[in-house]
């Protein structure tokens, strides 16, 4: 069974931790300007919202990606960066209706979440269980998944 | 089911792979028009630049990748469709009949109506050959012109400022990009190209192009407004036009490109269109258009075939979006930037740090923006244009501060 | 590594902005944030100057954990010359800000002079920009908040400012960052406005290294286990704030109420942290809507409260209907048993103005009390206070005179002075509940002992985070001490403040010491900065700042003589609970403390005391 993130934001402090988790695991260097995984504070409604890639089924990134550099890993199902075979031509961050491919000017790549191969950093480096690592049926993500499929009105199957 | 593909370019490609997937038994057979492998005409600057090798341009680098689909790549241009008899007439003599047809054969540029375009030394920028060629002549401190600064254009400009050439850039428009910017974003673009080097020269048009009697350089480019200006190595980047000229006579409707239903399928039952050479639909406005755009390639290639293997899918029209990287100024546009007749918008500039974002409204809904200098999170412009998502409140936020997109979205469905 | 070992100067004079490093010498014996500005700020200027003259810097400064992966590890201080008190300033903030300096690249930004006109200062990365802010001024926080996200489109901008309370010269200004965290205390706000300056806007992408980081991984797991395992940190704290000690302060008979007239609270529980849990019966919900953590805190004791819509404060005025910060304990104290005033919602709602004009609310909270036993005595008339009667327990004071504050406008000028000088200005010195020049904040020593030390010899002024005996003599931690005893309480205040001035300079929160001593800080430090550092040399460190903040207040002009307690904490008896009875024994206290620190019996630390200590 494919694990994935769940993220429950009324769990959500806005204490970074995953942020700081995230680019450690993935650039050595805690540095939330390079996390894959940010925190949204929303002040008025006193709200805090983590948000990252949900390893949609669409793969918007991966279709849209010019040289093949975006592929799903079979063990984890996350949309992964062959970092040799991107040339940094961004189309993947504008195609990503969910803004979670970034452009990383340090590298001229892109980076996303991975899901840490298996085994994602954020969810170990939070401190309230805001975000957790689990079935992907898991209610909390199929209100994601939802949305990953409202988005996805530029083809809707009539099978 | 024996199903034909004319063009192994991006949405080809898809298609191909698409349909293996939904028909394992099928015969398909994918039709490249030039001796090279599946390669992405996206990638060309970046194999100019010299970041990659030619192999990175490919669009696929498993080895045997078709064979093992089983999927018969034919490296050959089809000359003309009989429709009648479900055959395609290729240019090296031979002919494949099929049963369900894709025409994904792209487009092909331009050159404008100007005295002397024809000389050696002036190339396109358009295929492998055409980077093979520049290459040899844009070396460092060589005198390059580049006709036109449109999105290929600019494309190509970030490419030979990495080759370190002595660039000139000429455009008729008033601004650069302009079928992707706005006045304002436009102009910020060039007074950037303009300070990291490049001799911008808008609202200059090219009367000529001679080779220079003195020897100094290979050619003059004679202009209106801007002198001449001598060059080593011209490129043409004015435009491109669908390839459609090999169904001329044939029973396919064709307007700029070839006409396409919600389904994309032609006029002609059982042969669909995708990619660069399909008019379909405007996802914003429903009007007739091309977007000759790298997602909308691979999106209506991966449609086409659903269709094709009998998956009825709707095609309900494609979304222009692009992003360019203007040497390290990126920028986006998204749908209707232009806005629209009742809509109103939101903008926040900061010219002095390059900074621009413009949003379009139709009511509480965005139909398309504009950004500069903003790379973060970009994407999720297109999730708010798709989604149609009602902004609410939300609207007199990004009015008041047009940066807070993705809180908008994140509001609106989490 | 922890440090970037680049400073930040910016000349406000000359609008120059340079970047030095920094001084690697200092940062060994200093550490960094409130002990290594500390040590700038005293090579730099005359401790005698004028605090709001050009003469006077401002610094913010990390630590060098601020921005690493060690819970809480999100904060800076500023320190200069404070403008309530002309000690030695030194605010201690959290929010996102500081590790945000820290991410582009800064351990410290050092302001010097004064600005022709308006300006706040934009880091981005290196980039650095001192811009014009005529339109930002008379603005208050919020508003300069808004302005200047949507100006530079960067919703990820983490941005300090002063309101207009700072631009008006209110002597207890602070400086707010991300919307409701401040560097609360001693006017380091108003020193900021003095310099012309209103806001700092920074973004930072470079990131933050340490020297061992597998060590430090594991040993930040480690003490963050810790944290979540604590009876304090990890469910005292989480579930009510430091509001949690509300009800546990008035029952100890340690909560000065009415100016310090009682020590006890008859309205605690109304405004207290199981308070903010309850039902509203006016429209169903609580006051309290959520934990809001600092940047790495794993603790999260921030409040995020929302006011009734219906309450007088905020009908009609919807800019107040969003959540923002909600009270913390001092906060809740000195805007209610300060002042008798037991309405949740109105002190909530002063608790935003506070935020939103940047003013700390401890001194705003005393001084008013202050002026309501001089309104109830007759020499503050109605004349003066514009037609509001400032009576104990008026929530209507309370609000009016908070936003009048926040503007510095009315008898807000007059309150903007602090207890002391409106004290002095009413021909009752006597009457101001501080030390220093400032107001002592929720503990009355006469309930808790040590508190009395640690106020009459806190470097800032009175303040409880000097050296929080409370956490001993209440709470038990690390061990439980008598509250009404005075024997031992020398070398506690001591420890704690020498501890605490160590802690002070790592870039981590005082708030984990309540789960944490130094040899849970001494790893941490370790696997982060360059060189090697032992639990002595961590200790030795928090000392030696301490002697050098001594210094720097002797130099301005301070004696043992100001080493004292508001006589009504010393004469007058407790009249209810525990403590009835008691004054604070400051006497007993003291000259062993001065014995203890090495110091003569003036208060002036020993020739062979800062030898030792290498100052």
């Amino acid at each position: 069974m494919l694990r994935s993130l769940s993220i429950e934001p009324e769990k959500c402090t806005g204490c970074l931790q995953c942020e700081m988790a995230c680019s450690y695991e993935n650039e050595g260097v805690f540095n939330p300007a390079k996390s894959r995984i940010k925190v949204f504070v929303f002040e008025r409604e006193g709200r805090n919202v983590p948000y990252t890639c949900t390893q949609c089924a669409d793969a918007w990134c991966k279709n849209a990606c010019p040289t093949e550099a975006i592929q799903i890993n079979a063990a984890t199902g996350a949309k992964e960066i062959n970092n040799g075979l991107c040339v940094g031509c961004k189309v993947c961050t504008i195609a990503c209706p969910f803004g979670t491919v970034n452009y990383n000017h340090a590298t001229g790549k892109v980076i996303k979440c991975d899901l840490c191969g298996g085994d994602p950093a954020c969810a170990k480096a939070c401190p309230t269980q805001a975000i957790t690592f689990v079935d992907a049926d898991w209610t909390g993500y199929s209100k994601m998944r939802n949305w990953a499929q409202r988005t996805d009105t530029q083809s809707s199957a009539q099978v | 089911m024996r199903y034909a593909i004319i063009g192994a370019g991006p949405a080809g490609v898809v298609a191909a792979e698409t349909l293996r997937a939904r028909d394992s038994g099928g015969e398909i057979i994918l039709l490249g028009g030039e001796a090279e492998p599946a390669y992405s005409r996206m990638a060309i600057p970046y194999l100019l630049a010299g970041q990659i090798d030619e192999s990175g341009t490919y669009l696929r680098h498993t080895q045997g990748h078709f064979e093992s689909l089983s999927i018969q790549y034919v490296q050959d241009l089809v000359k003309a469709l009989d429709v009648e008899s479900r055959r395609l007439i290729l240019k090296e003599g031979g002919s494949v009949e099929f049963d369900r047809l894709l025409i994904a054969c792209g487009s092909h540029p331009v050159k404008p109506q100007i005295e002397g375009l024809d000389q050696p030394g002036i190339h396109h920028c358009w295929t492998l050959e055409d980077a093979r060629s520049i290459a040899k002549y844009a070396t460092a401190g060589s005198r390059v012109v580049l006709m036109g600064a449109g999105f290929i254009g600019s494309i190509i400009m970030e490419a030979l400022v990495r080759r370190k050439v002595k660039l000139t850039l000429v455009e008729m428009a008033d601004r650069m990009v302009p079928r992707m910017m706005d006045q304002t974003a436009g102009n910020l673009i060039k007074q950037w190209c303009i300070e990291q080097g490049v001799d911008v020269k808008t609202s200059t048009r090219v009367k000529a192009v001679t080779p220079d009697s003195s020897g100094k350089a290979r050619y003059l480019l004679e202009t209106d407004g801007a002198g001449e200006i001598p060059a080593d190595l011209v490129v043409v980047a004015t435009g491109v036009r669908p390839t459609i000229g090999f169904l001329a006579g044939s029973a396919i409707e064709t307007r700029q490109g070839v006409v396409v239903d919600d389904h994309l399928q032609t006029s002609v039952k059982g042969i669909y269109a995708a990619g660069d050479v399909c008019e379909g639909f405007d996802w914003n406005s429903g009007n007739r258009a091309i977007h000759a755009i790298q997602p909308v390639a691979a999106e209506t290639g991966r449609l086409a075939a659903l269709n094709m293997s009998g998956c009825k899918t709707l095609y309900t029209g494609s979304l222009a979006m692009n992003v360019l990287d203007s040497i390290g100024l990126i920028s986006t546009s998204y749908g209707a930037w232009q806005g629209k007749a009742g809509g109103d918008d939101a903008q926040q500039l900061d010219a002095s740090r390059y900074k621009y974002i413009k949003l379009q409204f139709e009511e509480d809904r965005l139909i398309g923006a504009i950004t500069l200098g903003i790379t973060e999170h970009v994407g999720v412009l297109r999730g708010l244009i798709q989604s149609r998502i009602a902004l609410g409140e939300w609207k007199q936020r990004l009015v008041r501060d047009p940066s807070r997109i993705m809180e908008a979205y994140l509001a609106k469905t989490q | 590594m922890g440090w970037h070992k680049k400073v930040l100067r910016v000349n406000l004079t000359d609008g120059s902005c340079n970047a030095e490093p920094l001084n690697m010498r200092w940062a060994s014996e200093y550490l960094g944030q409130r002990g290594l500005a500390t040590k700038y700020l005293l090579e730099e200027i005359d401790p005698q100057v004028d605090p709001l003259s050009p003469d006077n810097k401002l610094i913010f400064a990390t630590g060098p954990l601020t921005g690493t992966m060690a819970s809480t590890g999100g904060r800076f201080s500023v320190v200069t010359k404070g403008a309530l008190t002309g000690a030695i300033a030194c605010s201690n903030s959290g929010g996102y800000f500081g590790a945000e300096l820290k991410f582009a690249g800064w351990d410290m930004v050092i302001f010097e002079g004064r600005a022709l006109s308006p300006v706040y200062l934009l880091i981005k990365d290196d980039s650095v920009e001192l811009l014009p802010a005529d339109d930002l001024w008379g603005r208050s926080v919020w508003e300069t908040d808004e302005i200047l996200h949507r100006r530079h489109q960067d919703p990820q901008l983490r941005i300090a400012a002063i309101g207009q309370s700072g631009e008006e010269g209110v002597l207890f200004a602070c400086v707010v960052n991300d919307l409701h965290r401040a560097a609360g205390r001693s006017g380091v706000g108003t020193v900021m406005g003095s310099k012309n300056l209103k806001a700092i806007a920074v973004r930072g992408t470079q990131g933050v290294k340490v020297k061992d980081p597998a060590r430090f991984m594991r040993v930040v797991n480690e003490k963050k286990q810790i944290l979540a395992e604590n009876a304090v940190t990890g469910q005292g704290l989480p579930t009510y704030g430091t509001q949690v000690l509300m009800n546990v302060i008035n029952e100890v008979g340690a909560l000065p109420t009415n100016n310090a007239a009682d020590v006890q609270f008859a309205g605690a529980s109304k405004i207290s942290g199981e308070a903010m849990h309850e039902v509203r019966a006016s429209d169903g919900k609580a006051n309290l809507i959520a934990n809001k953590a600092c940047f790495g805190c794993t603790i999260a004791c921030g409040r995020i409260s929302r006011i009734d819509k219906t309450h007088y404060t905020v009908v009609n005025r919807p800019e107040y209907w969003g959540a923002s910060g909600g009270l913390e304990y001092e906060a809740a104290w000195a805007l209610g048993a300060a002042t008798g005033v037991d309405d949740l919602e109105a002190l909530t709602f002063a608790n935003f103005v506070c935020n939103e004009q940047a003013f700390d609310p401890i001194t705003f909270g005393s001084t008013l009390g202050a002026a309501m036993e001089l309104y109830e005595m007759g020499l503050i008339s109605d004349a003066d206070t514009g037609g509001t009667a400032l009576k104990f327990g008026s929530a209507e004071a309370l609000t009016k005179m908070a936003e009048l504050v926040g503007k510095g406008e009315g008898f807000g000028k007059i309150l903007g002075l602090g207890s002391k000088r409106l004290c002095e200005k009413y021909g009752h010195p006597e009457l101001s509940m501080s030390v220093k020049g400032q107001e002592f904040p929720a503990y009355d020593p006469r309930g808790i002992q040590g508190m009395g030390l640690t106020y009459a010899t806190s470097n800032r002024g009175a303040c409880h985070l000097r050296s929080y005996t409370v956490a001993s003599e209440i709470l038990g931690i690390p061990e439980k001490t008598d509250p009404l005893a005075t024997e031992g309480k020398a070398g506690l205040v001591k420890a704690f403040q020498d501890a605490t001035a160590a802690v002070d300079s790592t870039g981590l929160c005082l708030f984990t010491t309540f789960a944490w001593s130094l040899d849970d800080f001494q790893p941490q430090v370790d696997a982060a900065c360059d060189g090697e550092w032992s639990l002595e040399r961590l200790s030795e460190v928090g000392e030696r700042i301490w002697n050098m903040e001594r210094q720097f207040n002797l130099a301005a002009g301070f004696t043992g003589k100001d080493d004292t307690l508001p006589k009504r904490l010393l004469k007058d008896a407790a009249k209810t609970g525990p403590a009835k009875g008691r004054v604070n024994g400051l006497d007993q206290m003291l000259p062993e403390y001065y014995q203890l620190r090495g110091w003569d019996d003036a208060g002036v630390p020993t020739q062979e005391t800062l030898s030792k200590l290498g100052l």
